[in-house]
């Protein structure tokens, strides 16, 4: 782990996506609020960035059409999207060591039939099945979570299952078994902690994409519903404005590309402080990810 | 020939798995088709007739079969909102999405390669590490933000492209030459959207799988007989890295589709994604079932077209299907 800070663009993406959680978690420190209306929308609305409002307050990323901070909105919506990203992966990366792991460890056919789930999952357009469930459940945060999460966990759930495969032929499981170890001991105990390198790889990379695809979904008004700010629904509200306060769209838009660069840079780095044992798939999914 | 009729068969079973799951998702969820259809006013009469005229008091598995029946002879019913049938719907809506989706998969590919090329060559350089910058954050952008800020560049402040559609108004009264042209400049930025976001994908990629190639030996031994750089890596690079290439094309399908999904409803293009976007957002499940197999068809007959160039470009693989 330590060749990632050694690494100069994974400690970049460190640095960056550290700097972003910080502001997040400290969003009533560096702000005035979540950007709630103003009493005066008229005073207030469409202020330009680096402009102060006729009250004398401050508004560092200017404001929208109903006079809202777009600072403190981005800072407050960044909360909202950061943990949609990080609590889907999690939901896959917990989807995906379950089915990977069970897979590469159980042999014949309950091992071909998670193959098989896997392989039909992996083929489905992620987006439009995503469409599918807003289409059927009234959207809301948590379901776009638990939704990410569920259609997000192949990726890692092939890697584990090669991983586990590879693992349980060596030395040290039959060790493990020789002594006396339940089946599942060893696979939860010795096997599968010595899968989890290459998932970090992955669902750091995964986190990027869970956000890009919340973003998606909030910008049709199928994600995160408002007046809830996430970047996504920033820039569905920015998009009314873009002549007058294009602003409003555009900070959003940079802030979701500065942290999925990150996850790719802390991703890469994880993967060659891992070694260049990286077959061509697993470059593939590093590349276009699972969107 | 095994691989393409194997192939064949997966591919089939996928688009079945989507129907079945289509199905039972819609019988999963809340709320009754039949009082969605006939809307708040109906009495509880009307909804028990409209729910045997739907066949939903019939069991699960007969519904399932009836439903299965009538898709495959493509009677996909007619849309709640639009009362159009959803099988003109979408007839009129595949080439427009075929189209986008295959000339910025073309072109993104072509620049790719062209640019991976000249990466490769001179790994490390200050030129590497620009573009390599640069294609990173084209392929972090989110695809429907890049096409709202290039309409708010080149519609709203330089006001030289169209934002919406595929057509102006006018188009009906222009020659042919000046429907061409209409065609082109709607198709202009959300062609050029969606071929941004792919290019950074398809540069990063062709560049690896090139270093990965110049690091074998046979590499050493062209460079060793004397053959220029640029001859090895087009002659003896290039071609072997072909088949990651040809493969991470049938791979990124699904997300490209996934991408036009998106960029169709931004740039309103009267695609399978823009008529998908609308149906969920007016819940016109009717014609959200319908696109959303219709969009598993595309995707797995698109890897199905990777797989049948990739077995074109690499003779290894047609000797080992022809041993198997």
């Amino acid at each position: 782990m330590s060749g990632v800070w050694r690494d100069r663009r994974s400690a970049v993406g460190i640095v960056l996506l550290g700097a972003v959680l910080a502001t997040a978690l400290a969003a009533p420190l560096v702000t005035s609020g979540a950007g709630g209306v103003p009493a005066d929308i008229v005073a207030t609305r469409f202020l330009a960035p680096l402009s102060q409002d006729a009250h004398g307050s401050f508004h560092l990323l200017g404001t929208d059409r109903i006079g809202r901070d777009v600072w403190g909105r981005l800072v407050y919506g960044g909360r909202i999207s950061l943990a949609v990203g990080f609590l889907s992966v999690t939901i896959s990366v917990v989807l995906g060591l379950l089915i990977g792991g069970l897979a590469g460890w159980w042999r014949g056919w309950p091992s071909l039939g998670l193959t098989a789930l896997t392989d039909f999952a992996l083929a489905l357009p992620r987006v439009v099945v995503l469409l599918l469930l807003a289409a059927l459940w009234r959207p809301s945060t948590p379901l776009v979570i638990v939704f990410l999460g569920m259609t997000g966990w192949m990726p890692i759930a092939r890697l584990v299952q090669g991983e586990v495969r590879g693992l349980s032929v060596r030395p040290f499981v039959e060790g493990a078994q020789a002594s006396g170890a339940r089946p599942w001991r060893v696979l939860w105990r010795h096997v599968l902690p010595n899968a989890l390198t290459p998932v970090f790889v992955t669902a750091a990379l995964g986190v990027g994409n869970a956000m890009l695809m919340e973003a998606g979904l909030s910008f049709f008004g199928l994600g995160v519903q408002p007046p809830t700010p996430s970047w996504g629904s920033m820039i569905a509200s920015g998009r009314d404005t873009l002549v007058n306060a294009p602003w409003v769209a555009a900070a959003p838009g940079v802030m979701l590309a500065v942290v999925v660069v990150s996850c790719t840079l802390v991703g890469d780095g994880l993967r060659d402080a891992l070694g260049r044992r990286a077959a061509v798939h697993r470059k593939a999914f590093a590349v276009i990810g699972n969107r | 020939m095994r691989t393409l009729v194997h192939r064949a068969v997966t591919g089939i079973a996928v688009v079945a798995g989507v129907l079945t799951l289509t199905f039972l998702l819609l019988h999963a969820a809340p709320g009754d088709p039949a009082e969605l259809l006939l809307g708040p006013s109906a009495t509880a009469q009307q909804i028990v007739a409209g729910r045997h005229t739907l066949g939903l008091d019939r069991p699960l598995a007969t519904q399932y079969v009836e439903w299965l029946g009538r898709f495959v002879r493509g009677r996909w019913g007619t849309s709640i909102v639009t009362g159009r049938p959803v099988r003109a719907m979408l007839g009129a809506a595949w080439p427009a999405t075929v189209r986008l989706t295959l000339l910025s998969l073309l072109l993104s590919y072509g620049l790719g390669l062209v640019i991976g090329a000249v990466q490769a060559a001179r790994a490390g350089s200050r030129l590497d590490t620009t573009i390599s910058v640069v294609s990173v954050s084209l392929v972090a952008l989110p695809g429907f933000w890049l096409g709202l800020m290039l309409v708010g560049v080149f519609t709203y402040l330089l006001r030289v492209l169209p934002a919406f559609g595929a057509a102006g108004f006018d188009a009906d009264f222009l020659g042919p030459w000046g429907r061409f042209l209409d065609g082109a400049r709607h198709l202009a930025l959300p062609l050029a959207t969606l071929t941004l976001i792919g290019l950074g994908a398809a540069a990063r990629f062709v560049r690896g799988s090139l270093l990965d190639v110049l690091e074998q030996p046979f590499v050493v031994t062209a460079r060793a007989k004397g053959l220029s750089g640029t001859r090895v890596l087009i002659w003896h690079a290039l071609r072997n890295a072909a088949t990651p290439i040809v493969t991470l094309l049938g791979l990124s399908l699904p997300a490209l589709f996934s991408g036009a999904v998106f960029i169709e409803g931004v740039f309103a293009w009267p695609g399978v994604g823009r008529v998908l976007v609308e149906a969920v957002q007016a819940r016109d499940y009717p014609v959200v079932m319908a696109a959303t197999a219709i969009s598993a068809i595309l995707v797995v007959l698109g890897n199905m077209l990777a797989d049948i160039l990739a077995v074109a470009v690499d003779p290894r693989l047609r000797a080992r299907d022809a041993a198997a």
